[in-house]
């Protein structure tokens, strides 16, 4: 890692992608009496790879959540390709999909999750198949061919028939990386990816999460590891107490934060770790 | 961050004395520094009149493990206990072995065993299976659900078990006739005696499986709830339907959990059943008590039921071994050997052949 901060390493994303546009307007949450997102409005065009970071606590990990569904927003709505997530317009009013159907719309969203959540009681290549056979009423032969395709792509085809706990922390990510990609998702959300991971595995998770991004799936990547998100982002957008504070490019970001809160945040992560 | 590491260990290397870089790496810091403490600039311990100790080779030493003489002290008192019940049990005439064996394949014992395996079968199964649905109910989010099943396992598991089942058999005494039909109303579309419906058998089972199903839908909840909520939410995520979700994912999971207290529960209702002898219904235990009634065989008799009991419980727990192995897949890095395997593999390294192979290796 050097000092200094140069541009996107990943060319622009392909020109080809045309699916999974997100679009995330005015989206407000909150629990209990504490609000944790305050409107917050970002788009992601197809193929984008779309950097989030900021303090904890900020609502990072929520609004992801929200594009999912996970986590039902208060106000405001998010859609996919044109598509609302979660609700259907009737009349002038927006009311909730029935599971089944918030079910149908999460096949298009991939989610890997910072404690990978894998399924411990199933090999590697169940958790890959389980999904696309009973999600996507795929073939279970089809299902498990394209699942050993997936395997490869991470570099575990090996150890197909290994149990998660078997497996090293980096190895986890990613069977869980090829999990959501199983399902052929329009885009992808990435939770802290490499925050349980000891140093030394964290790059072979960042290696193929980097390989995603010029492949045409828009990703969403939530992560405290400044210089991949230099590399990998378009876009990469500051969130602080439940709001956007600032986004751009990396370089305007890291070089030339415009507001005082970003250049402290920067200030406190980017410099030990530039540093190193 | 690899920066990091790489200081920490340059400064280990120079917490070492420096006199003495080779030692520093295979010793401790510290017992290097007394080393060189002692004799400054020694680079080994084998350096003449540097130590203070004579130098020695162990290495045609051969090697004895340690003796553990209170643990054979212990090993021979048990062994001797065990045989001494062993030899009374076999000795003492009083415990007439005869008569046991006469009455231990006996029709009607078989008979009495028979409807025990029945009771414990049927209501074993229909009260895990009910108490799975009530452990989902109690888990739901709808809060009619959860006071429905809370009710429920609150009112049978505070009524004595005995009291159920007299209710139920004297189930006509307090509603004639049972029937089904639109409530308030003169529409009825079937009606029936309640003494017909409820034999001794139903009430028995009935008994025994609404009684089973409050204990074990709290056992069921307990193992759901040691599951990681990351599970329901991954797999949600994934769109994976909610059925799908309880019984591909978490149940599997839960099972662990559940299994040794539903095998405890489901060995409890094995001997628990002959609480139907209220009932006067001929399972295991009733049947023996009948016996012995009218020959006055007390102690043999009830040996008859206890090594059936035993048997039965025998075989449960050779089951439980197996499906707790199988549950534990995934969940423990490697499977231990089941007692089968390593059965074999000690024949195996033990044979007559292997150990031609042994005394030639020595
Ligand atoms: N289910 C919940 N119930 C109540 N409060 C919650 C819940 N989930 C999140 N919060 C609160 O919402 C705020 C934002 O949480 P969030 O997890 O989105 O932060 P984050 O930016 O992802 O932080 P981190 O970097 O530590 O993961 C926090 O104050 C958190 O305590
Ligand atoms: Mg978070």
């Amino acid at each position: 890692m050097s000092a200094v901060i140069e541009g996107p390493t990943t060319a622009a994303p392909a020109a080809a992608a045309t699916r999974g546009h997100v679009d995330i307007t005015n989206v407000r949450k909150s629990f209990g009496s504490t609000e944790v997102l305050k409107g917050v409005s970002l788009t992601v065009p197809p193929g984008g790879v779309a950097v989030i970071v900021g303090p904890s606590g900020s609502g990072k990990s929520t609004l992801l959540r929200t594009i999912n569904h996970l986590e039902k927003v208060d106000g405001g709505y998010i859609t996919i390709d044109g598509q609302l997530v979660g609700y259907q317009v009737r009349g002038n009013k927006l009311h909730e999909l029935r599971e089944k159907d918030i079910l149908k719309q999460r096949t298009d969203i991939g989610m890997v999750f910072q404690n990978f959540n894998l399924f411990p009681h199933l090999t590697a290549l169940e958790n890959v198949t389980e999904a696309p056979v009973v999600a996507l009423h795929r073939n279970k032969a089809e299902a498990r061919k394209r699942a050993l395709e997936l395997l490869d792509r991470v570099g575990l085809k090996d150890r197909a028939a290994a149990y998660p706990r078997q497996l090293s922390g980096g190895q986890q990510q990613r069977i869980a990386i090829a999990r959501a990609l199983a399902l052929d998702p329009k885009i992808l959300l990435f939770d802290e990816p490499t925050s349980a991971l000891d140093p030394e595995l964290v790059n072979e998770v960042l290696d193929v999460i980097r390989e995603l991004a010029t492949s045409g799936t828009t990703l969403i990547i939530v992560t405290h590891e400044m210089g991949f998100a230099r590399d990998v982002a378009d876009t990469v957008v500051f969130m602080d107490e439940g709001q956007i504070v600032e986004q751009g490019s990396p370089q305007e970001i890291f070089a030339n934060p415009r507001e005082p809160r970003t250049r402290s945040f920067f200030s406190k992560v980017i410099e030990p770790a530039f540093n190193i | 961050m690899s920066s990091a590491v790489t200081t920490v260990a340059q400064s280990a290397q120079q917490s070492a004395p420096e006199p003495a870089p080779a030692s520093a790496v295979a010793e401790s810091p510290t017992a290097a520094a007394a080393q060189s403490a002692a004799a400054p600039g020694a680079a080994a311990p084998a350096a003449p009149g540097a130590v203070d100790w004579p130098a020695a080779d162990y290495s045609g030493y051969k090697l004895v493990p340690a003796r553990h003489p209170w643990r054979w002290v212990g090993t021979v008192m048990v062994a001797l206990g065990v045989v001494a019940v062993a030899w009374s049990l076999a000795t003492n005439p009083r415990w007439e072995w005869g008569v046991v064996a006469q009455w231990f394949t006996a029709q009607s014992v078989v008979n009495g065993l028979v409807e025990t395996l029945k009771l414990t079968a049927i209501s074993g199964a229909l009260g895990f299976v009910l108490g799975f649905i009530l452990a989902l109910m109690r888990l739901s989010a709808s809060p009619l659900l959860v006071s429905v099943s809370w009710t429920f396992s609150w009112i049978f598991r505070s009524t004595p078990l005995l009291v159920q089942m007299l209710l139920w058999y004297n189930l006509g005494y307090l509603y004639e006739k049972i029937s089904l039909g639109i409530p308030f109303t003169d529409i009825r579309f079937f009606e029936v005696q309640t003494t017909t419906l409820i034999s001794q058998f139903a009430a028995a089972v009935l008994g025994l499986t609404l009684n089973q199903a409050a204990y074990s839908a709290e056992i069921i909840r307990g193992g759901i709830l040691s599951v990681d909520q990351g599970q329901l939410e991954a797999a949600a995520a994934l769109g994976i339907p909610a059925w799908r979700r309880s019984t591909r994912i978490v149940l599997p999971q839960a099972m662990r959990a559940i299994l040794p207290t539903a095998f405890n529960e489901i060995i409890g209702l094995v001997k628990g059943t002959s609480i139907v002898y209220v009932l006067a219904y001929s399972e295991l235990f009733y049947t023996v008590q009948v016996i012995y009634n009218r020959t006055q065989q007390v102690l043999p008799l009830l040996l008859v039921a206890t090594l059936w009991y035993v048997a039965i419980t025998s075989v449960l727990s050779v089951f439980q071994y197996y499906i707790e192995r199988h549950y534990s897949k995934g969940a423990v890095r490697n499977l231990p050997l089941t007692p089968l395997q390593k059965a074999r593999k000690f024949f195996a390294t033990h044979a007559p052949v292997n150990l031609d192979r042994a005394k030639e290796g020595r």
